[in-house]
């Protein structure tokens, strides 16, 4: 029987720099779900870890680490997909991982202090070494300032390797999103005592990441990953890709405004967030119709199954948790009594597994399958049920959160927003109430499955096309 | 000889995704100076710091059809005037507790944040805290031993012990103070508030 083995030599020198963000990706991805499960245990057990390992910092673990591990992929997938695209080598390997090492301890050095330290006195130097207490960015101002570091060592080999090689649709598009994407990074790097004004500029990052320069990017990915997995035609994969852009950040940009009604903010954010958020779905719906129709195109003859299904899990995922559970409570009149309760987490659940987990995913099984020497990964490879379960398990197990938080969102807005007016004692009568409670169980239950599909999904990586003697479909 | 349509064209989809992000982005830039200009503390919507020296209301506004702070006469916070720049470096003390101690990964503030503990963009305004009389008070014990002073309304939840100086736990208050002054659209909706002197004057 023959084996395949994992050979850097299988790769080029782009392609061996992602590999290391992919696998350091996949150690945060799997720290992320451990905290998310204490996290969600301290809804039932109030009294887990108190005083020692409290939820805000359990929560922040869970938070940050999904934040990095998605970024970590989408560097890594850029520099898998730059020296195929540009028809050159990366013009600089060394400083790329340089990058990589510094980004890698730093995150390692920032988790240990929230780890250790946690909080610190009411001053400057707490914001400036343990952590900014500003939900999503929440790194200390020395880690931001080593991240846009490396993110600029990253955008200048990405923009730097095109401008020496040759540019295609996708790598022109990738590249302007990469400036606005680093870009909006600094804007959350300051303080301010105004409240308002913080949570302005705090949404340009979070917004403009998640909701336009992000989806923007795995426009991108999935524009390459459609063509190298299905042979999808060039032509119209990129004509797709710049009516998403277009779509996208033209529902997108003003879509910020959502975020901008109970803030402090003018009445006229009201109007203009309402409307513009509620066509933000419309360019997913785009997306789930180009990866369709294209897979229906070819049969669904392609190179790397695991990899298609989870083309086809984004194109779903990204439409259903970003565009519906979006949509579902993106009006103002709604969002007054919803914002701020578990509909948000139920929402967040869906749309950063679907829009992003997905992908990324699938960039990692065509990464393993190169790893491999170009393994066969099409239809009766062995063992393929790890790799089916393991796709089931994790989106059975975020379906199953979203809809538990769900359930417990619509109580909570009942009894603590329509009912009892935010009060205190209505937080915690709604808190406190069966339904509530029982969401609380389910979405701890289908954590449970998601753990499950996450060791599966490890495992399958890990041994996926050992064994197999062909070599990989061509398309 | 290509067959494409005009509209099916890479070429006009690649122009049409340039200016449409290019107009979205003059509109939210424009948007951005108006809105700074609205919300920087002293205007009508994000008020100046020193008005943690009055009496704050949130009473419901029937022209506008939603609630509304309401800046009533002076109460100076734990008895004590401040100047314009005392109360800013009182809030900004407060302000950066709650980021040092991360008080937004368990709370919400202006609805963002996490949802395991209550919102704080009224709670200078809760019922929680019984009389006007004995708030100030109660907020300082309840922010400096908040596992002794428990909270939780019939829930097992305690808020962990921050090792909050009463320093900082009175900028906390002066800044959730200033926060339940702003203008947030109505939001929270239907908010009881606890009852103040010359409530019946609004």
């Amino acid at each position: 029987m023959t084996t395949r083995k994992f050979n850097w030599n299988n790769l080029n020198s782009g392609q061996k720099v992602a590999m290391k963000y992919f696998i350091a990706a996949m150690v945060l991805f799997v720290a992320q779900i451990l905290f998310g499960l204490i996290a969600g245990l301290q809804y039932l057990i109030p009294g887990l870890f108190y005083n020692q390992l409290d939820f805000n910092v359990v929560r922040m673990i869970h938070i940050n680490a999904m934040v990095i591990w998605m970024l970590w992929g989408f560097i890594g997938s850029c520099y898998w997909l730059v020296e195929d695209e540009a028809g050159i080598p990366l013009v600089g390997t060394k400083l790329a991982n340089l990058a990589f090492w510094l980004f890698a301890i730093a995150v390692a050095i920032v988790v240990v202090v929230y780890l250790v330290v946690q909080i610190g006195p009411g001053n400057q130097q707490s914001l400036w070494l343990i952590n900014e207490g500003r939900e999503y960015i929440e790194a200390p101002r020395w880690a931001d300032i080593g991240i846009v570091v490396c993110v600029l060592i990253f955008f200048y080999n990405i923009a730097a390797t095109f401008l020496k090689g040759k540019w295609s649709g996708i790598s022109g598009v990738l590249v302007l999103d990469l400036v606005a994407l680093a870009g909006l990074y600094l804007a959350g790097m300051f303080y301010t005592a105004n409240i308002s004004i913080e949570q302005y500029w705090w949404w340009w990052v979070i917004h403009m990441w998640v909701e336009a320069t992000w989806e923007v990017l795995v426009g991108c990915i999935m524009a390459w990953g459609l063509i190298k997995v299905l042979g999808a035609n060039r032509k119209i994969v990129t004509t797709w890709l710049y009516i998403e852009v277009a779509l996208m950040f033209g529902s997108g940009i003003l879509g910020l405004g959502h975020h901008y009604f109970w803030i402090g903010t003018p009445e006229y954010w009201l109007s203009i967030g309402g409307f513009f958020s509620a066509l933000e779905p419309v360019p997913l719906v785009a997306m789930v119709v180009h990866a369709v129709y294209d897979s229906g195109k070819h049969n669904f003859r392609n190179k790397n199954h695991p990899a298609m299904g989870w083309l086809i899990a984004h194109a779903f995922g990204n439409f259903f948790g970003a565009g519906v559970w979006g949509f579902m409570h993106t009006l103002p009149q709604i969002n007054l009594y919803t914002h701020g309760t578990q509909w948000s987490a139920s929402h967040g659940h869906l749309a950063f597994f679907g829009a992003y987990a997905t992908i990324n995913i699938a960039m990692f099984y065509i990464a393993v399958q190169h790893w491999r020497g170009n393994a066969y990964m099409s239809g009766g490879i062995a063992h393929a049920w790890r790799w089916k379960w393991a796709l089931a398990l994790l989106n059975i197990g975020v379906m199953g959160m979203t809809i538990a938080l769900l359930v417990s969102g619509y109580d909570q807005a009942f009894i603590e927003r329509a009912l009892e007016g935010a009060s205190w004692a209505g937080f915690f009568k709604a808190q406190i109430s069966t339904w509530f409670q029982q969401g609380m169980y389910w979405r701890q239950i289908f954590g449970y499955v998601t753990a499950a599909g996450i060791i599966l999904l490890v495992w399958d990586l890990l041994t996926i096309g050992k064994s197999e003697s062909k070599d990989a479909l061509e398309v | 000889m290509s067959t494409t349509k005009w509209w099916a064209s890479e070429s006009f989809w690649r122009k049409t995704a340039i200016w449409v992000t290019a107009f979205m982005l003059v509109v939210l830039i424009l948007l951005t100076f108006d809105t700074i200009k609205q919300i920087t503390a002293g205007g009508s919507r994000v008020p100046a710091y020193s008005v943690i020296n009055n009496r704050i209301y949130y009473k419901l506004d029937r022209e506008k059809g939603h609630m509304m702070p309401i800046i009533g006469a002076e109460a100076p916070l734990f008895g004590k005037k401040l100047s314009e720049e005392e109360a800013e470096k009182l809030v900004s003390l407060g302000k950066m507790t709650t980021q040092a101690k991360n008080c937004m990964n368990c709370h919400t503030l202006l609805g963002n944040g996490a949802y395991y503990a209550p919102d704080l963009t009224k709670a200078w305004l809760d019922q929680g805290w019984g009389a006007e009389s004995v708030r100030e008070d109660m907020m300082l014990r309840f922010l400096q031993d908040p596992g002794g002073n428990g909270r939780g309304y019939g829930s097992a939840r305690r808020m962990p012990n921050l090792n909050i100086t009463e320093e900082e736990a009175r900028g906390i208050v002066a800044f959730l103070k200033w926060m339940s002054s702003i203008d947030t659209n109505g939001f929270p909706n239907n908010f009881k508030t606890i009852t103040q002197e010359g409530d019946n004057d609004y």
